[in-house]
């Protein structure tokens, strides 16, 4: 079995697409869409990295990378970004937070398992 | 520099625009052309007889050579030189507004328009930064553009897919393409919606002002008992904030006038010499209810002229009515020194207080003020405080000590003054007024 991704996102065609591109790159793929209970995916279900959308409903993408980087048990996942939000405020906040990597939508196939593959080897 | 030392720039321009001779127009009124010569250039001041012989060949009327320039338009004509750096001649504004007073106006004018077109790129720029429905929209967009571009990668990919996973990414595309359509054309929308509006709209604050100001801050719809403010809010035709905002206004407005009918408040406030204080424990309300209620008195039913202005505990001004003589600016900077601001360092104590703006015919203006909570009292929140002053121009006894004011202080003359943010325009200034 490959490395684990957990997908918090809530789109439905982008996690399908994503979903997809991973799994073929031999990685096992977990999905969660919603904000709220998000946390406790994570601590169920303990990935080696972690592809965190900004814009989730209940609770910001910002919040879910705090309460990660609080939390013994998942503090030291890599994080990684996506937002149709390329603010640079945006990009310093999660920064401030200690995501590993921010992406900005519209993004490839090609550079989102580029930096997957990254964050694994780092 | 005093206006009547001014006269001479009246005469002399009243002069050149008709073509005469200085020598010609010392005859005629029997002086010496270098006397006509230091009059002209403010050396000498003039008055009476031969005030009235120049003024009679000039074809002018005494008192346009004699009248004083209007302050309020100094203050604009001053502030639009510090907007714009410090390359104006700033001490020879009062000249220039007494030799070209069209062009004065002008300048004044346009700086105003400046200001309001300013006011609304920024509120154009908070609109694209923070606007909910707009980065709502934005997102749509992104996202479906996002989904659409990562689907149609995997379909043109290198990758063998079946025809399970092509027809999949096919209607995901197709549903994201119908979606992406839908939310460009809400999108366009609303990008048109502010064209329209733009040609009119300032602040939500001004636009309150501007609906206020308009019906000279005397709403009969809201004087009475059963006032539909559904109906009012209407009527105005302000639609997003402003339209949330008046009716807060408005609300307010109507509680004012069921607390002071108006018949009853109108004869008491006459009875009384429009003495706040005095109506307060007439009516048993509070000092800011007949504040406010005071400013609705209108100039038409012969009531004195009264400014309003309101500020919360930040000292943003919430609220204005402006009258000849009151004016404050939002953009500029307030002076500190208005008994509104005073007001709020000791809430619930009225402030009386008579204070003068800088000019060279100073302007004495009486000005009371409350601070005082709003809202709804909580545990352990502090409470929202509100700060209101009324101000009346021309107070009909002159105090000998007013409290010295400025509008800005930018624009402000003063020397020495310890509430003082940044350095007036032009030091010239200083020595000049």
């Amino acid at each position: 079995m490959g490395k684990r991704v957990l997908l918090i996102e809530d789109e439905p065609n982008i996690i399908e697409a994503i979903s997809f591109i991973l799994s073929r790159d031999g990685w096992t793929v977990h999905t969660h869409e919603d904000g709220e209970t998000a946390m406790d995916k994570v601590l169920a279900f303990p990935p080696d990295l972690i592809i965190l959308d900004v814009m989730l409903p209940g609770r910001s993408g910002f919040d879910i990378l705090r309460d990660v980087r609080a939390h013994a048990q998942t503090g030291h996942i890599p994080v990684m970004m996506l937002t149709a939000r390329g603010q640079d405020k945006d990009r310093e906040l999660a920064g401030r937070l200690g995501v590993n990597h921010f992406m900005t939508k519209p993004f490839s196939n090609t550079e989102v398992r580029d930096h997957v593959r990254h964050l694994m080897e780092a | 520099m005093p206006h009547r030392r001014l006269t001479g720039s009246r005469i002399r321009e009243k002069r050149l625009d008709q073509g005469l001779r200085q020598s010609a127009v010392a005859e005629a009124v029997g002086i010496s052309p270098s006397y006509l010569n230091l009059i002209e250039h403010n050396r000498r001041r003039i008055a009476g007889k031969l005030l009235h012989d120049l003024a009679r060949v000039l074809g002018a009327d005494p008192s346009h050579l004699t009248e004083g320039v209007d302050s309020e338009l100094l203050d604009q004509m001053r502030a639009a030189a510090a907007a714009f750096g410090e390359t104006a001649e700033v001490a020879r504004a009062e000249e220039v507004a007494a030799r070209f007073p069209g062009w004065a106006g002008l300048i004044a004018a346009q700086a105003r328009r400046l200001s309001v077109l300013e006011e609304r790129v920024q509120t154009l720029v908070d609109r694209m930064a923070y606007d909910p429905q707009l980065a709502s929209s934005l997102h749509e967009v992104i996202s479906a553009v996002t989904a659409i571009r990562s689907s149609a990668s995997i379909l043109v990919g290198q990758e063998e897919l079946d025809a399970d996973w092509q027809r999949r990414f096919h209607e995901n595309i197709h549903t994201d393409s119908r979606r992406l359509a839908d939310s460009s054309e809400a999108l366009i929308a609303y990008l048109e919606a502010p064209q329209a509006e733009s040609a009119t709209a300032t602040s939500p604050m001004e636009d309150v002002e501007a609906y206020f100001e308009a019906r000279d801050v005397h709403i009969p719809a809201l004087e009475v008992a059963e006032a539909d403010l559904d109906a009012v809010v209407a009527e105005a035709g302000l639609v997003g904030p402003a339209a949330k905002l008046l009716r807060i206004t408005a609300t307010t407005y109507h509680q004012d006038a069921m607390a002071l009918p108006r018949q009853a408040f109108e004869d008491a406030s006459v009875a009384l010499g429009y003495d706040p204080v005095a109506l307060a424990a007439k009516f048993s309300v509070g000092f800011d209810v007949v504040l406010r209620r005071l400013a609705t008195l209108s100039r038409g039913d012969g009531h004195p002229p009264m400014g309003l202005a309101v500020c919360d505990a930040s000292g943003t001004l919430t609220f204005l009515k402006h009258v000849p003589g009151f004016t404050l600016s939002r953009f500029a900077g307030v002076c500190p020194l208005w008994p509104i601001f005073r007001a709020m360092g000791q809430p619930m104590r009225p402030v009386r207080a008579d204070v003068v703006l800088p000019g060279a015919v100073p302007t004495q203006l009486r000005c009371f003020a409350v601070a005082q909570p709003v809202g709804q009292v909580q545990f352990d929140v502090p409470p929202a405080m509100q700060s209101t002053m009324l101000v009346l121009p021309d107070p009909p006894d002159v105090v000998r000590d007013p409290l010295p004011v400025g509008v800005s202080c930018r624009i402000c003359p003063r020397s020495g003054c310890s509430s003082r943010r940044e350095p007036s325009i032009d030091g010239d200034m200083l020595q000049a007024l």
